[in-house]
């Protein structure tokens, strides 16, 4: 049985603000087809103050779905809509006393709802942004979709250079033979054969002529070009030390903890590599979801 | 402990008289059986009537037919590589779409060495083609593996006539019996079956024990290599306390065949028809008329099987589902899918799985509680308003699907 949290049974168990609510004027329905949880999130919103004033949900789920909804009604009552929209899953996961990595894409459902429903108050239209795969690896909650995408773009090949830019197959390595499938498969779309224990692709290299100051100036300029798309979603970035390769950085605000989050750092990695020509990896220190998932590993 | 098993197709109790039997050979009777001196001898003695008991059991002709192994998954491994590597030119295996995953996660590896695997599909009750499958037979197949019954569902397969028909084509006929021995009268001797796999704990014996049957004559290579034990078949030293509680727990199953094929499948027919009388939108999964007498599964529509059974739970009451969210999967069960049952329905199936324990009190006050449960549940989903599903719960609710 799932090792949920007392907080998460007593919100399974008694939820809040369950069933229709009515004279709802925000309505967002949301869903993750392979997984079977779908919710309907209902909101009161005050059209003079944009508060909140009431939220119900009914949902059909699992009880951490269930619980998930709950507490998102909770968070959320009372409210302005500019607020609300910053509540990241994290912030329903944490509320819940935390959720078990395979239940996290229930809080992310919670997130999702929201969005839609305030994009339906606006009267604009609302695209789900991520596709979720098979949980490959459980120590840090790395999906087998994140991980193609990452092979696929980066050009990966082998278990090491997965770890490296996704975490994945980093902690109790039981996962190494379904990451080691889905590089055979990726690869061979590229046309190249996946050998174990090959060569990283990415080798280390020496940094080049830039002296070390030269070289933070650098990564700090491009952390500062990527700023602004991360604070249009209501994160944002800070470097904190750079140790020979690796590159330490502090995620805050909606970034902190955001399902995306090991997706946004492979990208600005990817970033990163391509403008300074060496491998660098970042890693996210205190608060981020991995360190949260470390401690749970 | 007090509470309401009902999930005994996951693993039984072991019998009081079962553990007694077992206790000596942890204490007085530790003995190696292969050892020349007495406190040996007697140990091989006790294996030797408990190896006739499961001999007894299934019906075999000789009790040499019986190999003991760690468990059900080692049998049905030991039995299709033992075939792979018997039959080197044959490349082609024969099993079904809902077989338990001993047999089909070993039968994806396979198809990944360059092997084809042939899945028989179910109908909408779980039964199979017998045309389809009497064309695939051919002499490239090297094994088929069906279920006798399903674990899921209860439903049977007609193994016996299966592996005549494979018999009469030249092709092994092995059989992942674990669900149904003790459950159904079995007669080896009497079948073409050629090997059969089943497992201790699912007959009130412990965890980690299993038997493969291998019919006399059947060419064999072993998994385990090593030792002498089980004629050089499956070396290792015999986890005999373990086997001898085995024996006890087949003497046993013999003598309560009778009961579970009457009073346990009346008080599981009783559940059934009580919960169907009392939940709408709730409907039996599988071949209702052909079917384990322990066994009932129920499809709650518009709910998920894992709230069931956490509320269940909060009753004293212990069952299974085949929903996503019990196994830690994102897909509901592959039995379910394979009969076509709708998500909306699959992902709220749950088996109700009974054992000559259970009480006729017990099954009342389950039909007492699931109509509770399932009402409390429906409040909370979107396809649900009032008493019943809102019309057209497909369109008028229809989420963006991430």
């Amino acid at each position: 049985m799932w090792d949920y949290s007392d907080k998460v049974k007593e919100h399974f168990f008694s939820p809040r603000n369950s069933g229709v609510l009515e004279g709802a004027n925000a309505v967002g329905d949301v869903g993750s087809i392979t997984c079977g949880d779908a919710l309907r999130l209902m909101l009161k919103v005050n059209p003079d103050t944009e508060i909140i004033e009431d939220a119900h949900f009914q949902t059909f789920g699992c009880g951490s779905a269930i619980a998930s909804s709950s507490a998102l009604t909770e968070i959320i009552k009372g409210m302005k809509l500019d607020d609300a929209v910053k509540v990241s899953n994290q912030d329903i996961a944490d509320y819940l006393d935390g959720l078990p990595p395979e239940k996290m894409h229930c809080s992310v459902m919670g997130r999702e709802a929201l969005q839609a429903a305030v994009a339906n108050y606006r009267g604009v239209d609302w695209k789900d942004d991520h596709e979720e795969g098979a949980l490959i690896c459980k120590c840090f909650a790395v999906d087998a979709v994140l991980i193609e995408e990452t092979i696929r773009a980066n050009k990966l090949c082998s278990v090491e250079d997965v770890s490296n830019y996704t975490k994945a197959g980093g902690g109790c390595s039981s996962c190494h033979e379904g990451i080691e499938e889905i590089l055979a498969r990726v690869m061979a779309e590229r046309g190249e054969t996946f050998v174990a224990g090959g060569v990283s692709s990415k080798k280390e290299e020496k940094p080049g002529k830039l002296t070390n100051l030269q070289r933070i100036r650098r990564i700090e300029t491009i952390l500062e070009s990527i700023r602004p798309q991360l604070q249009r979603d209501h994160g944002d970035i800070e470097l904190v030390d750079v140790d020979g390769k690796t590159v330490y950085v502090n995620m805050t605000g909606a970034c902190s903890g955001c399902q995306l989050e090991a997706q946004t750092l492979a990208g600005i990695q990817t970033k990163l590599i391509e403008d300074l020509g060496e491998f660098v990896k970042i890693v996210p220190t205190r608060t981020g979801a991995y360190a949260r998932a470390v401690s749970h590993a | 402990m007090d509470g309401i098993y009902l999930d005994n197709n996951a693993t039984t109790r072991v019998d009081d008289t079962v553990v007694a039997a077992m206790l000596p050979f942890f204490t007085e009777q530790f003995g190696n059986p292969s050892s020349m001196h007495s406190f040996g001898n007697k140990v091989g003695l006790a294996m030797k009537k408990a190896r006739m008991q499961v001999q007894e059991l299934l019906g075999a002709e000789h009790e040499s037919e019986i190999i003991f192994t760690s468990c059900g998954t080692e049998s049905d491994s030991t039995a299709i590589l033992s075939a792979l590597k018997t039959h080197p030119e044959r490349k082609e295996i024969i099993t079904t779409a809902i077989e338990h995953p001993a047999i089909l996660t070993l039968c994806t590896h396979l198809e990944k060495e360059g092997y084809k695997i042939h899945i028989l599909k179910v109908d909408e009750k779980g039964r199979l083609d017998l045309l389809e499958y009497a064309k695939l037979l051919s002499d490239q197949v090297a094994v088929v593996s069906v279920m006798w019954a399903n674990n899921e569902t209860g439903t049977l397969f007609p193994v016996e006539r299966m592996a005549a028909l494979a018999n009469e084509a030249g092709v092994l006929f092995h059989t992942d019996a674990v669900q149904a021995v003790g459950k159904l009268p079995i007669d080896l001797k009497n079948s073409r079956i050629d090997m059969l796999s089943l497992s201790g704990h699912k007959l009130h014996a412990p965890k980690g024990i299993g038997v493969l049957y291998l019919k006399r004559g059947v060419r064999f290579r072993p998994l385990l290599r090593g030792g002498h034990q089980e004629r050089g078949r499956r070396a290792g030293t015999e986890n005999a306390a373990s086997i001898i509680a085995l024996g006890k727990a087949c003497e046993q199953a013999m003598e309560a065949m009778q009961f579970e094929n009457t009073e346990v499948k009346r008080l599981r027919d009783r559940l059934e028809a009580g919960i169907l009388a009392r939940v709408p939108r709730a409907f039996a999964t599988g071949d209702v008329t052909n079917r384990l007498p322990n066994t009932s599964n129920i499809a709650f529509e518009f709910i998920e099987g894992e709230a069931i059974l956490l509320l269940l739970n909060k009753f004293g009451i212990a069952a299974s589902s085949g929903s996503a969210c019990t196994s830690g999967s994102l897909e509901p069960s592959h039995v379910m899918r394979a009969m076509g049952i709708p998500y909306t329905a699959a992902h709220g199936t749950i088996r109700f799985s009974l054992s000559r324990y259970s009480t006729e009190e017990e099954v009342d006050r389950v039909i007492q509680v699931v109509p509770e449960i399932v009402g409390q549940l429906r409040k909370l989903s979107p396809y649900w308003a009032d008493n019943a599903p809102v019309a057209e719960p497909g369109k008028a609710f229809a989420p963006t699907y991430a």
